[in-house]
């Protein structure tokens, strides 16, 4: 790993502009500044990540491996990729659908409508969960007594639908649903507790950079006869490219790591409504710390995965943009 | 939203389509989960032997009042085995889902098992505690979750009290005693379990103020040489309490089981059970088999001292209580 | 009804439908759950509600939480800043990994960063170990709950740096340095002022997620009233006993300082924005 990344390294230095040297730190500035810095982040980013590794391998190899063995922890895995498989695309649509309507046009309250988009990421997580339970609590405003006659008609409706042969498997399981409808300390909680905290993450990276480009290629597509959409899919979407991969990335972290809220939604079933940071919890509250930091370097492991992928990407990206300028 | 719900109504229907029969939930706190998997296990064998159905029991765990919570705000728990009474009467002050006299429908004030709080000390007793006096000397380090997040710290600051109340004779005495305890705590963790954490693997504090099965636990997990139980002159007798949440088991017609479930915890299964995970069983004949592995000791109720746990969480937990004034008076 | 209509024609399609989804994602998701629970658990007096956000424990925990965000957001940009210009300026081994190392924060669930944080910075930690004997406590003290939030704010300077650094133009360095400015002078007149406003909207970013932060905190601050417990907590210790109003009262106090800082970072941006265009 650290080879590839040191090839890396030295393959962009050279491509460094001489006509830069003029305008460079002295090397003792250099110097000084990246230990500084690796300093900071050794201490405050490495030594964490190091500990939960350290933990996870304290009793060997084949007592970490033994953490992912445990039915619970798949039931936790596949409810945080599930939850995630929702949330990301989610917001993914709503995040350039917001960037396009705000970087490409000029209206009245654009301040403020950015500022709500950001919202979610402030608000404190306890409170993230607490509104939802606020809302399709037993004590709110939706209760479980008025989803279920929300949806009644919907249940007979989808139950005939489910009724035609051949047709159950695929509308069975909503069918019961419907009639039995559970938000709340279930997974359609935890999914909207995970998309609340997840919110503005695509957005955020999509609106000043679209901002930024201005909209002349898209006039002219348009000028030319261009639809909308293929203004979009071939003028806007290639620009936008890395800053879309680089929220779905963040949006994707954040989902997969989320604690806070969903702890507040989740009712804690096991092998039911657990997600993998909350099935850290647990194990960690049953003396089994091997496990838990398993489990947690897991996720860990997962964030940086994708993020070395997305540094390798846009890197070749940058290098074939540049061999074909030249 | 509709993907979301066919996505989790399918996963709703993959986990029924596994197992047929009952499924119950029991909502537990902290401590009970190696006791419950065994004494489910232990019911679900009873049960089919009985009545040829299969039950699957699932178990949902966490502080005490955070789980009760979660169940008043809909949780749909069949039987609820929680820490303290106070936070199964929440259930009927907030929405009604048990009725009031809830405590009568089960021998012993709906508690098959007790407890009571114990020190756990570093090996060899270093500092030579003995009783609460202890405690509050200067420079001993005492560990104990926060009272406001934790049922087992309620009983642990009940316990404290109630001991300086009738050593020194008077409210205003124990209010002090309590004070200069907590002076001398330096972590207030949110649950029990955090608390042991810290005690153990952190290596913070002298004393740890525990339940006894959280304490004999921790000596099972982590070594006997490692820590000694220290068995105070007076301590409170730990009632956690059991329920069947009418409510939902109207609903999802599981009246039967979920009482049968809790009933089997009196019977002489559940009750060595019980005695195994270091509860001390309600019945005699249990009790006398396990009583060589508890010290004895005077245990009072919070009925008699403290006029019940209405009265109690009013006095010393509610905002502005007993607890919210000693850390205000400084 | 002025707001959100467009102020001027545009030949590009889709304003209605993109911004009309845009809306309706926003009510669904935030807008209708944040205002109807604040709504819902209204039922105070104005007298009772500043009673329940000016309590003595309360306030306390405004000065700690506030007060650590604040010194953590501080440490951020100041490091941030290094880091980030370490980062796209000068190249080292292994930079790649560093760089996807600062998004970690992101990913690891807070609740893991809190007891890997709390394990180091006790007193038989790695690092607690060389501190305590002098009588330093870091972890169960309130340094520790700057530590943890100086980990979760962490990304945010960085990430709102780098982009700003690497659009840079070169040719005001290069103009500078012609025109016989020594390098530190080129660093302080004309780089300098330019990373002003991102580095502003990165504090205020790193600031207004601490304010919120409770996984992580719990564990390593030793929850103590009038000492280390953060505003968070107390709307959790609110909610154990049932009183939903005096929660949300707590938490509004959090949510307008949350909205507030938001606001003058996009105005920052915004103000940015025409800073670099011009």
């Amino acid at each position: 790993m650290s080879a590839s990344a040191a090839r890396l390294a030295s393959a962009s230095s050279t491509t460094v502009n001489a006509s830069r040297r003029t305008t460079q730190d002295a090397p003792w500035v250099r110097w000084t500044l990246t230990a500084v810095g690796l300093l900071f982040l050794t201490g405050f980013l490495a030594l964490p990540l190091a500990s939960v590794f350290a933990e996870a391998f304290r009793k060997g190899v084949a007592a970490y491996f033994q953490a992912f063995r445990d039915p619970d922890a798949l039931a936790a895995l596949r409810l945080t990729l599930l939850t995630t498989a929702i949330a990301v695309p989610a917001n993914l649509v709503f995040g350039v659908c917001a960037a396009w309507a705000i970087a490409k046009f000029n209206f009245r309250g654009k301040s403020i409508l950015i500022t709500l988009i950001d919202l979610p990421f402030a608000v404190s997580p306890v409170i993230a969960g607490l509104i939802y339970v606020l809302i399709f609590g037993l004590q709110g405003w939706f209760p479980p007594a008025a989803q279920e006659a929300f949806f009644a008609p919907a249940a007979g409706i989808v139950r005939n639908i489910a009724d035609i042969p051949g047709l159950g498997w695929l509308f069975g399981g909503l069918a019961d649903w419907l009639a039995a409808p559970k938000i709340i300390f279930a997974v359609p909680g935890i999914v909207l507790a995970t998309i609340f905290v997840t919110f503005p993450f695509v957005a955020r990276e999509l609106i000043p950079l679209m901002q930024s480009q201005g909209n002349d290629e898209e006039y002219a597509a348009i000028t030319l006869g261009a639809s909308g959409w293929q203004t979009f899919w071939h003028i806007t979407r290639p620009n936008i490219k890395w800053g879309l991969f680089y929220g779905i990335i963040l949006c994707n972290a954040r989902a997969m790591g989320e604690f806070g809220a969903v702890s507040v939604v989740s009712g804690h079933i096991r092998g039911e409504t657990n997600t993998l940071p909350l099935h850290v919890e647990i194990l960690y509250n049953e003396y089994q710390f091997v496990g838990a930091f398993a489990v947690a370097s897991l996720l860990a492991l997962l964030a940086i995965v994708t993020l070395i992928l997305k540094s390798v990407v846009e890197w070749k990206f940058s290098k074939s943009t540049q061999t074909a300028g030249h | 939203m509709k993907t979301i719900a066919l996505i989790s109504a399918s996963l709703a229907l993959a986990v029924a389509a596994q197992a047929k029969d009952v499924e119950l939930l029991n909502v537990s706190y902290d401590p009970t989960r190696e006791f419950y998997v065994d004494y489910n296990a232990a019911f679900a064998k009873y049960w089919k032997a009985k009545t040829g159905d299969d039950v699957r029991v699932k178990q949902s765990h966490g502080g005490s009042g955070k789980q009760g919570r979660a169940v008043v705000d809909g949780l749909q728990a069949d039987v609820v085995t929680l820490a303290l009474a106070n936070d199964v009467n929440a259930l009927y002050r907030n929405g009604k889902l048990v009725p009031e006299d809830w405590q009568k429908r089960l021998p012993g004030n709906s508690a098959p098992y007790t407890s009571t709080i114990v020190f756990l000390v570093r090996g060899g007793n270093p500092l030579k505690i003995k009783d609460w006096d202890d405690l509050v000397k200067p420079g001993v380090s005492v560990i104990t979750p926060n009272p406001k997040t934790s049922g087992g710290a309620q009983w642990n600051y009940l316990a404290a009290w109630e001991f300086a109340r009738r050593k020194y004779g008077s409210e205003e005495a124990a209010k002090d005693f309590v004070a200069k305890l907590y002076k001398n705590v330096p972590v207030l963790d949110s649950g029990a379990r955090g608390s042991t954490t810290t005690f153990v693997q952190r290596g913070v504090g002298d004393v740890f103020l525990s339940w006894e099965n959280e304490a004999f636990l921790a000596l099972k997990e982590f070594g006997r040489d490692k820590f000694d139980i220290i068995v105070p002159s007076v301590s409170i007798l730990a009632e956690p309490t059991v329920a069947v949440v009418d409510k939902v088991v109207d609903k999802k017609g599981t009246r039967k089981v979920a009482t049968a479930y809790l009933e089997y915890l009196y019977s002489d299964e559940g009750q060595d059970l019980a005695g195994k995970h270091f509860y001390r069983p309600s019945n005699p004949k249990f009790a006398a088999k396990y009583a060589s592995q508890f010290v004895q000791v005077e245990l009072f109720t919070i009925d008699e001292k403290f006029g019940g746990w209405i009265n109690a969480h009013k006095i010393h937990f509610a905002d502005g209580g007993t607890f919210d004034q000693i850390y205000l008076k400084k | 009804m002025s707001l959100f209509r467009r102020s001027s024609r545009s030949v590009l399609p889709g304003f209605g439908l993109t911004l009309g989804f845009t809306l309706l994602y926003l009510s669904l998701i935030v807008l209708i759950p944040i205002s109807a629970a604040f709504i819902r658990t209204s039922g105070m007096t104005w007298s009772g509600f500043v009673e329940a956000v000016t309590a003595p424990r309360v306030m306390a925990s405004y000065k700690i939480s506030f007060g650590a965000s604040f010194a953590a957001a501080f440490i951020n940009a100041v490091f941030g800043l290094v880091v980030a210009w370490v980062l796209t300026r000068y190249t080292f081994p292994g930079k790649k990994v560093v760089d996807a190392l600062v998004d970690l924060p992101f990913a690891l669930p807070t609740a893991v960063a809190g007891i890997a944080l709390t394990a180091i910075y006790s007193k038989n930690g790695w690092v607690g170990q060389w501190f305590e004997p002098h009588g330093i406590k870091i972890a169960y003290a309130e340094p520790g709950v700057f530590i943890a939030l100086v980990f979760i704010g962490l990304p945010f300077v960085v990430r709102t740096l780098q982009p700003i650094i690497e659009d840079l133009e070169p040719e005001l360095e290069e103009a500078s340095a012609t025109l016989g400015a020594t390098r530190w002078q080129t660093l302080r007149k004309v780089i300098f002022p330019q990373l002003v406003p991102p580095l502003i909207t990165g504090f205020a970013l790193a600031f207004a997620r601490a304010l919120g932060e409770y996984g992580s905190v719990v564990f390593i601050s030793g929850n103590m009233p009038m000492r280390t417990e953060i505003t968070p907590l107390l709307i959790v210790t609110k909610l154990e006993q049932y009183d939903y109003a005096g929660a949300t009262a707590i938490a509004s106090v959090l949510l307008v300082a949350s909205f507030v800082l938001l606001l003058i970072i996009n105005l920052l941006q915004k103000w940015s924005r025409r800073y670099n265009n011009v």
